[in-house]
């Protein structure tokens, strides 16, 4: 498939590319004597990217996209996760991969971003309660990764898994969900090269409350479908579960792809609030994503998988 | 002969500071609510955030309106029934302003988009019907109007704030996506004050006379 580069983007580069590298650099060499986790925890580092497939699309502000998040592990309101987030340690992390694959692994953030060719890719997020922002997301796709281990002809689908530690994430002594949060992909969906896996924001490492260290990036879907902090990604033979549609399954789908003809049984998806925009503006299928997406679905009743 | 010693009645000035409080009390959270957007600390979504925050105030003004009643009655103020109309009319203030936010900002008068909300969405339907019940008791609250209905019919007609409440508890709950506390406390109030009418009904009607 081919992945068009939105050209008013390309001569964009507002920070000097030799500086993030410098940085990096930085980080590998306290990694190399053992000071990574200490020194990474305030960390703020650039990272290293290259501009990728991008919407050409005013960003929403940083202030915006790290203040007004939906991440119930932190708590239900908008500005819990910015708020409760401190004391999440996202490094040291590692990544169990495994299932249906020849070469199941534990890999650990930093050697995850070193071995990666990280791209900026501005995409469009839409939650599902009806609002919308623009993000430059830091990452890289989900199907280099999956690649890397080498999935048999079982894997179908693919299931992810966020951390649990009620030490530092407040929410999760509530059981608004079920936790851990789960979400899951066909393995089709998770192979697409729009699907990213993201490890910043705004060219720095991914905060607290966005996600961090690692989190999915699926543009085409509702932002739920987006699982943040993954400590486990497995490879499966059959529809795994997932923690919105267990809570509500008339409400949730497992497919979840934005579409303004089918509505929440308890709002209409029609319309969706740009985040620092007044007016509604017209929510559109796939999430404008359709061109790159809509093969995917092609014959299945989208009312009924939705 | 002398007199029996009669309680001293409350000062005038001190009443009217009393009402003073209750009416600045009232307007604070508009007035907080306003200053906040104007210094656009409303968070990224302040239209969503201004439309809640309203209705959130009409819902616990109208909760403060029905524990007057016992309150008066537990701690033996029987004054403070003076500011049931108070609190009532900004409860419907609060409920229009969240009514006309909604729709004026939210939808920005997409009268189309209005109508299916109100026939598809519960929620919707439910909130404008509790709106549409707020009116005549809001129109109904003069002096004026008590005198014409007459007491009885009168309070006959204000009892129907016993359905409104619940529907705006219902109205909360069903827009909520996972924590179901805020709506479920508010409606636990309701119950206890409700439960307290039953309760003082009962103990009244057993009394002798």
């Amino acid at each position: 498939m081919l992945i068009r580069h939105a050209p008013d983007l390309t001569d964009n580069d507002v920070t000097d590319h030799g500086l993030y590298l410098k940085r990096r650099t930085l980080m590998a060499g306290l990694a190399g004597v053992g000071l990574a986790g200490a020194a990474a925890g305030q960390a703020q580092a650039g990272l290293s990217f290259t501009k990728g497939f991008s919407t050409p699309e005013k960003p929403t502000s940083k202030e915006d996209i790290t203040t007004y998040n939906n991440f119930y592990e932190f708590g239900v309101d908008k500005g819990d996760p910015a708020e409760k987030s401190g004391r999440f340690k996202p490094r040291p992390w590692t990544v169990r991969i495994d299932g249906a694959c020849e070469a199941p692994r534990t890999v650990g953030i930093e050697d995850l971003i070193g071995a990666n060719k990280l791209e900026e890719r501005i995409y469009r997020m839409r939650c599902v309660e009806g609002w919308s922002m623009v993000i430059p997301w830091v990452g890289f796709p989900l199907k280099d990764l999956l690649a890397s281990v080498k999935p048999t002809s079982k894997a179908k689908f693919v299931a992810f898994e966020t951390v649990m530690r009620p030490s530092e994430m407040p929410g999760q002594a509530w059981n608004t969900l079920d936790w851990p949060y789960r979400e899951g992909l066909r393995i089709d969906e998770a192979m697409h090269p729009l699907t990213l896996m993201a490890v910043g924001l705004y060219g720095d490492v991914l905060p607290n409350q966005n996600g961090a260290p690692l989190r999915l990036v699926v543009p085409w879907k509702y932002g739920f479908k987006g699982i943040k902090s993954i400590v486990r990604i497995s490879l499966v033979e059959k529809l795994p579960a997932t923690s919105w549609n267990k809570l509500a399954p008339r409400e949730y789908g497992f497919y979840s792809n934005v579409n303004p003809a089918v509505d929440h049984p308890r709002w209409s998806q029609a319309t969706e609030r740009r985040i620092g925009e007044f007016r509604r503006r017209e929510t559109l299928p796939f999430n404008g994503y359709g061109e790159w997406v809509a093969d995917l679905y092609r014959g299945m009743d989208l009312k009924r998988f939705y | 002969m002398t007199n029996p010693p009669r309680k001293k009645r409350p000062s005038k000035a001190r009443d009217n500071l009393v009402y003073a409080l209750v009416w600045l009390a009232c307007f604070a959270p508009l007035v907080w609510l306003a200053w906040r957007g104007v210094m656009g600390e409303l968070g990224a979504n302040p239209i969503e955030k201004l439309v809640r925050e309203l209705g959130v105030w009409g819902l616990r003004l109208l909760l403060v309106g029905l524990a007057i009643t016992p309150a008066a009655r537990i701690f033996k103020q029987p004054r403070l029934v003076r500011f049931r109309r108070t609190v009532g009319l900004f409860a419907f203030a609060y409920i229009l302003l969240h009514l006309v936010s909604y729709v004026g900002v939210d939808l920005f008068f997409d009268w189309n988009q209005l109508w299916k909300d109100i026939l598809k969405r519960p929620f919707i339907t439910l909130g404008m019907l509790g709106f549409l019940l707020l009116i005549p008791l809001a129109v109904t609250s003069t002096n004026g109007w008590v005198i014409r209905m007459g007491r009885a019919a009168w309070s006959r007609l204000h009892r129907l704030v016993y359905l409104i409440v619940p529907l705006g508890v219902v109205h909360y709950y069903l827009l909520v996506k996972a924590d179901h506390r805020p709506p479920i406390i508010y409606g636990a109030v309701f119950g206890a004050l409700m439960a307290w009418r039953v309760w003082e009904g009962r103990r009244t009607q057993r009394a002798p006379t």
